[in-house]
């Protein structure tokens, strides 16, 4: 295999990792004001991903390393081009990394309704951004002979890519309670089960539309495998919120995202930036790296890797208690006065 | 304004600012390390209490430090998108390598040492704040690889078909000459921030708790941090000065015209002096340029480690320069940025590295110290290591224009491995996108700034917590179930 299409295959599989564990941090901010009523629900919802979400939160990083490694030109085009949608995600992890480490910091309802916004609002913002990126992927973008992105912002906003955004929203949110049901216990458990229920209906039928409308408009026949085991993936996922099933029902959300992931990146093949016109597309061949930079990182990569599984695993491993409000103290942080 | 101007501004901003954060990460990593390293240790309760209020600041410092490093990641393709298309074959390789060497550790280790207190054995747990401080370095040394590369490329040579830098030889790029003297540079002056961060909160409630009749909790606690502080800031001191000369040496066969920038030196001189104080008008030209206040030989010998050797004056490196990539262009930096960051720069650093010298002094024998100044001092002292390193950075950068990517003087087959940084800039993203963007996050800063500043006051004027239970697993048994005492 060329060491470009290796490369491709990896950023397809850092994009996984993110979305698949990002995915569910996403969903719990999003559900922040719906799950947790007083605080101390809220902050059993926190707990349950607070020593996660950063490790999580770097594989986007490592993808975006990796892009300008491998792919120059298309981490060049992408984010010149996209912006306007890359400032507004940036913007919103921003706020979302602050206000859970400085949360807790203080103790006054203010403050922590301020925080809890942050979270809600830094959650929603790249759920909803990042599928309309990558439907407008999928879709093909205003590229000229240069590669250049000669759109606009309001361009990136089409039907089809505004569906791709409620389809990442609507699987966040049900991975996140998903998620929720499986790592807390007592009533957070009881509402998330009960939500993630009736969530899963709704995902199935707007991701189903997307793929499908993705797999008909802009894909080639493999795909169809996606496209299929995304499908089966979701019915399983309704299946198991009916059935209380937590760990069944978190695999399936989570192998729905993988399925998801393929389905995208197959499209794209050979393709890492499809043009409206197709004479200007961006390839993978064009976008990459020298055959050299490419060994060197493949080695990196692989090495690397599977020791972050291991370890990132292994955090899994020492909190995979339930949490429950009773392991919540009831205060945390200093008093907002006397300074 | 143009777009260049405006993505330089924008990229100064968000890049000086994610580097207020970041020194003190880096070292206070290690010494809260240090600290948890002592209590285990030892069992001196001391050193938990120590461990656990410095370990707060840290964390309200490091949220901030990844906000702001999330933009940096992305903001060459968006800015600077034809610099990432030149040089994505060299310079991305160690981005990418920062975030799965380093970033995966520090972040994933973090959050195990935020909420393993209660739920790991102690020395697991304490490996973990080391893994973080590691990490931390580690990642230091890859970004400034990167860096180092655009102020002296090296393994890459240029592709004329493409128009691109390609790199072949990554050992080259990762033991750059220039690298490997920035990387302790930079390092030795994190120590020096976080030193200096240590001694002067631990100082200021030395003072305060002595006057509020707690001379025990003087004694006990805070003297032993701040001996660490300034024990800390010396060594780093010395640290920064000898490898800010090596710098300097590298800086005179690598990049001459920063160097003669530095000292603003119009005319090539033999032995050339070190001013402490020059006037001139802002218009970057040569003639009203007055050096006040001169040290002899003293920039020769930064420059070459010789006191009358002949510095070459920016006139005639100007010259040089027109011969060897085109007329037509100002191959001069900003004269007053570069003279006063350098000496800033410095002045703010060797500042505090003496102020420790003598705070030891005072504290010699166990003394402790109660003067009210003393504790007034000591807050002074913390920011002038921040606004060193600011300046070293401002130097660094400004004083490398109009270069993004700056031209191996020794080109040995990588001839053509340059870039002019207008040149650099993204050509799609218009004006208008960048002042959003820029209006955007120079608006959000302000405001966390505002909200970072107050709770480090808030939790440094709290102090050290009157006892501290040791809730170790180790001490207590399994500790799956109790309430956790260090989260959210
Ligand atoms: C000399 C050190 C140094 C320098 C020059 C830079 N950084 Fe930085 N960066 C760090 C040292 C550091 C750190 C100490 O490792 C941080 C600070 C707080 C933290 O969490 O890690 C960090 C955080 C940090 C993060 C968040 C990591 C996370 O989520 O854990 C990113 C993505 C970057 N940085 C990226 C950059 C880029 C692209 C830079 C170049 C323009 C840059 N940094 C300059
Ligand atoms: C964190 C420490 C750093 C600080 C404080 C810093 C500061 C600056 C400053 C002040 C400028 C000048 C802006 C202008 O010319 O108006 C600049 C430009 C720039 N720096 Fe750095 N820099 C840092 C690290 C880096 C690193 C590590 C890299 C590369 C990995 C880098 C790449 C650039 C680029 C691409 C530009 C824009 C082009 C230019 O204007 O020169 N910087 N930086
Ligand atoms: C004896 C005093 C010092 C000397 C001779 C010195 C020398 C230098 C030189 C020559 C550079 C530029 C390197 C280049 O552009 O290639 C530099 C950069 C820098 N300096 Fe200093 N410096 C001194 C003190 C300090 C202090 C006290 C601090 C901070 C506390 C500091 C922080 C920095 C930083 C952050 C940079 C930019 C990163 C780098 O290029 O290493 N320096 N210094």
């Amino acid at each position: 295999m060329e060491l470009s299409t290796v490369w491709f295959l990896l950023i397809a599989v850092l994009w996984t990792g993110y979305l698949v564990l990002e995915g569910f941090d996403f969903g719990v901010g999003m559900l922040l004001p719906v799950l947790g009523r007083k605080d101390t629900d809220r902050r059993v919802l926190i707990n349950t991903i607070g020593p996660v979400w950063d490790g999580n939160e770097v594989w986007l990083l490592t993808a975006g390393g990796a892009t300008f490694a491998a792919f120059p030109e298309w981490y060049a085009t992408m984010f010149s081009g996209f912006y306007l949608a890359l400032l507004l995600i940036l913007l919103a992890l921003i706020v979302r990394v602050v206000a859970f480490e400085w949360r807790g910091k203080i103790n006054d309802d203010r403050w922590r309704r301020w925080a809890d916004r942050a979270l809600v609002v830094g959650s929603w913002v790249p759920g909803v951004l990042w599928g309309v990126a990558f439907a407008n992927l999928v879709r093909g973008v205003h590229l000229d002979a240069d590669h250049q992105y000669v759109g606009t912002f309001f361009d990136l906003l089409n039907p089809f890519a505004l569906l791709g955004g409620a389809t990442t929203a609507l699987i966040f949110l049900t991975h996140g309670a998903v998620f929720l049901a499986l790592k807390t216990d007592g009533e957070i458990r009881a509402r998330a089960g009960a939500l993630a229920a009736r969530l899963s209906v709704a995902t199935l039928v707007v991701a189903g539309a997307f793929a499908v409308w993705a797999q008909l408009a802009y894909s080639v026949t493999w795909t169809w495998a996606a496209t299929a085991a995304a499908a089966i993936a979701l019915l399983v996922l309704v299946g198991a919120t009916r059935m209380r099933r937590e760990g069944l029902a978190f695999l399936a959300s989570a192998v729905a995202i993988v399925a998801a992931v393929v389905l995208i990146f197959g499209s794209m093949w050979p393709d890492v930036m499809p043009a409206l016109d197709p004479a200007n597309s961006l390839s993978v061949a064009e976008a990459s790296s020298t055959d050299y930079t490419l060994t060197v990182m493949t080695w990196v990569a692989v090495v690397l890797t599977p020791v972050v599984l291991l370890y990132q695993g292994w955090t899994y491993w020492v909190f995979r208690k339930r949490l429950t409000v009773e392991q919540i103290p009831e205060h945390t942080g200093l008093p907002l006065e006397r300074v | 304004m143009e777009a260049l101007d405006l993505a330089r501004w924008q990229f100064g901003i968000t890049t000086v600012y994610h580097f207020i954060f970041v020194p003190l990460t880096i070292g206070l990593a290690p010494l809260v390390a240090l600290m948890q390293t002592f209590w285990v240790r030892t069992g001196n309760e001391r050193w938990l209490r120590l461990t656990k209020f410095f370990g707060k600041l840290l964390l309200i410092n490091f949220a901030i430090g990844v906000a702001t490093g999330i933009v940096q990641e992305f903001q060459f393709g968006m800015n600077w998108s034809e610099y990432s298309r030149f040089v994505g074959d060299v310079f991305g390789a160690p981005l990418a390598m920062e975030a799965l060497a380093a970033f995966f550790v520090e972040s994933t280790f973090l959050g195990l040492w935020i909420f393993g207190w209660d739920r790991l054995p102690k020395k697991i747990h304490l490996a973990c704040i080391w893994a973080v401080a590691f990490a931390t370095n580690l990642s230091a040394y890859f970004i400034l690889a990167a860096n180092s590369w655009m102020q002296h490329p090296v393994g890459a040579i240029y592709n004329e078909e493409t128009g691109r830098a390609e790199m072949v030889d990554i050992g080259a790029v990762l033991s750059n000459p220039t690298l490997l003297a920035a990387f302790p540079h930079t390092i030795t002056a994190a120590f020096l921030t976080a030193g200096t961060f240590v001694a002067g909160i631990a100082g200021w409630w030395m003072v305060r708790s002595i006057r509020q009749g707690r001379e025990e909790l003087a004694r006990d606690v805070y003297r032993p941090a701040v001996v660490l502080g300034v024990v800390t800031m010396l060594v780093s001191g010395v640290g920064i000065g000898a490898t800010g000369d090596w710098q300097a040496k590298l800086m005179y066969d690598q990049q001459p015209m920063k160097m003669s920038s530095a000292e603003a030196l119009c005319e090539g001189e033999n032995g050339a002096s070190f001013s402490l104080l020059t006037i001139g008008d802002l218009s970057n030209s040569c003639d009203g340029v007055t050096h006040i206040l001169t040290i002899p030989g003293v920039t020769s010998y930064l420059a070459s480690g010789d006191f009358n050797s002949y510095l070459p004056g920016v006139e005639e490196l100007q010259q040089r320069s027109e011969e060897l990539y085109g007329e037509g262009v100002d191959y001069r930096p900003n004269l007053a940025v570069t003279y006063w960051s350098f000496r800033l720069m410095i002045g703010l650093g060797a500042g505090s590295a003496a102020l420790a010298l003598a705070v030891l002094w005072l504290m010699r024998k166990g003394r402790v110290v109660s003067h009210a100044w003393f504790g007034k001092l000591a807050l002074v002292a913390i920011p002038t290591p921040f606004l060193a390193s600011a300046f070293g950075w401002i130097f660094t950068e400004m004083g490398r224009q109009p270069w993004v990517v700056v031209p191996n003087p020794n080109p040995s087959g990588i001839d053509g491995v340059w870039m002019l940084t207008a040149k650099g800039v993204s050509t799609v993203v218009s004006p208008g996108m960048v002042i959003a963007s820029m209006v955007a996050f120079t608006l959000l800063y302000a405001l966390l700034a505002v909200i970072w500043f107050r709770l480090m006051v808030r939790f440094a004027a709290h102090g050290v917590a009157d006892t501290e239970p040791d809730v170790s697993p180790d001490n207590q048994g399994t500790g799956g179930d109790r309430p956790l005492s260090f989260a959210y």
